[in-house]
């Protein structure tokens, strides 16, 4: 992956430089808008509720346990927003959106088809990754939003139900307003946006550089999602430690 | 290679075919030479066929007309001018029918034709629709307008492809293998279909094929190529009594049927 680095940031370079034929795209950025949100929104719900449940069921019975019951809800809040969410969604999106990204593009190298654009002046940068990348940035912040609200639902839920903390809804919600706040949520926002920023940029490349038949396609889609994982957690670091973490 | 600014029916670009000068081209991928030293000419509005065994170049060769590959010498000049220079684009129209077809497997049969004319907006949309029926029609597939090229057979996608290239209006068209997997009747429409553009438009035609039947039946001349090199250069009737063994083995390849 890292020999690849030098290339991946080139691209992303390219795209910058493409940013300001988006709203001739734009058509195209709806499509690919639409099937990204089409695509995951059921499964963002589903697995930001059971994180939610979860995180308020691996916390909240020690916390409780040692007096600390009004802290459950902040800390569920906050390891959705700030973590969990951004960081889950963006994993979830590369393994579903990024490796039909790499598909796609990688089918249309091998089969010839981005040499026929080239031969038409048409530049595969702003046909085939430009919209895909803008699509996947705008689709992922607002996927991450859902699942924030839905997996602090699947918390308060699991609170509310379970016999070792019976903490009630409205408890919940505002033991999380004490310590939640909008910036926290917007931290969260941000990183995914850096993350699907990540996965279009890594998955198109991945695309690009397809070579060989259909084993090829095969290798590119898992590259770009396990190249978009490691990219993930290491940004997520380093967002965090530099960028909002003062 | 064609630009969005030498639009079709624009006419800025120069009318009929253009000239072609392919000069000591060199090529090698990883150690191996796959061009060395090529040399030709195309007139304006010839038919030149540059025949050979498969392995043997054909291919790189055009993918460096059209500029998707950089050569490692030499040079090619389109009407007199190098095809590195930034102007060339503008000026001239190029062409190149895909040995596969290269559709864009995504879009309709429709949307492939037109997709030049729409991507660029050289055009409203109902005039690129008129324009897509006239081409396809050309081609004599006026009912596949809505089909998605997985519905279609590889002559159909070769002679869409066609269509694909025309809108362009092209000075200079590069056909890559066009006979390849078809039937002798899907062969014959598509050889016709060059012949019938070369009359029609005078556009510059360059064939790359190993189709012997093609290359005599619609060459204006003839190039053999072999192992990077061009063996010989000549009209059909030259080129069949050039001496060369190597030429005659592949012009006269035949099945040895005891008897």
């Amino acid at each position: 992956m890292f020999e690849n680095i030098g290339d991946i940031v080139l691209l992303f370079w390219r795209i910058l430089l493409a940013l300001p034929q988006t709203w001739r795209q734009r058509q195209k950025v709806y499509e690919q808008f639409f099937e990204i949100g089409n695509a995951s929104l059921l499964m963002v719900c589903m697995l930001s509720f059971f994180i939610g449940g979860v995180i308020a069921l691996n916390f909240g019975p020690p916390l409780v346990e040692r007096s600390f019951t009004n802290a459950v809800g902040g800390v569920v809040g906050l390891a959705i927003a700030l973590e969990l969410a951004p960081v889950m969604m963006a994993i979830l999106i590369a393994g579903r959106i990024g490796s039909a990204m790499a598909a796609e593009i990688g089918s249309m190298r091998v089969y010839q088809e981005i040499d026929a654009l080239r031969t038409m002046n048409i530049n595969p940068i702003n046909y085939l990754v430009l919209p895909r990348v803008v699509a996947i940035s705008v689709a992922l912040p607002l996927l991450v939003v859902f699942s924030i609200l839905v997996g602090w639902f699947g918390g308060a839920m699991v609170a509310d139900m379970n016999n070792h903390m019976e903490i009630p809804f409205k408890a919940f919600f505002s033991d999380m307003r004490d310590i939640v706040t909008m910036k926290d949520v917007a931290k969260g926002i941000f990183k995914s946006f850096c993350f699907a920023v990540i996965v279009g940029v890594v998955s198109c490349h991945q695309g690009l550089t397809t070579i060989g038949g259909p084993r090829g396609i095969g290798r590119s889609v898992t590259k770009a999602v396990v190249n978009s994982i490691v990219l993930i957690v290491i940004f997520d670091y380093i967002i965090t430690r530099f960028l909002l973490n003062e | 290679m064609n630009s969005p600014t030498n639009s079709p029916n624009t006419q800025n670009g120069e009318a009929g075919g253009v000239s072609l000068v392919v000069r000591d081209l060199h090529k090698s991928f990883g150690g191996q030479k796959v061009l060395d030293g090529i040399n030709f000419e195309v007139q304006p509005g010839e038919i030149f066929v540059i025949m050979g065994p498969s392995g043997s170049g054909k291919s790189v060769l055009l993918k460096h007309l059209i500029g998707l590959e950089k050569p490692d010498a030499g040079e090619i000049l389109i009407n007199g001018q190098s095809i590195n220079t930034p102007e060339i684009a503008a000026k001239y129209r190029m062409a190149l029918v895909f040995q596969s077809g290269a559709l864009l497997n995504s879009l309709s049969v429709g949307d492939n034709v037109g997709l030049y004319l729409a991507e660029h907006r050289l055009k409203p949309a109902s005039e690129i629709q008129q324009i897509v029926t006239e081409k396809l029609t050309d081609v004599g597939l006026k009912d596949a307008l809505d089909k998605m090229p997985s519905e279609l057979s590889g002559g159909m996608k070769k002679r869409v492809a066609i269509a694909r290239a025309l809108v362009i209006e092209p000075q200079l068209i590069l056909y890559d293998e066009p006979t390849s997997e078809l039937d002798p009747l899907s062969s014959v429409v598509i050889g016709n279909e060059i012949l019938n553009l070369k009359h029609r438009i005078h556009v510059t035609s360059l064939v790359v094929s190993h189709d012997r039947d093609l290359a005599f039946g619609v060459a204006d001349r003839i190039a053999v190529i072999a192992e990077g090199k061009i063996l010989t250069i000549g009209t059909p009737e030259e080129v069949k009594n050039f001496k060369d063994p190597l030429v005659q083995n592949f012009l006269h390849a035949d099945f040895k049927r005891e008897v």
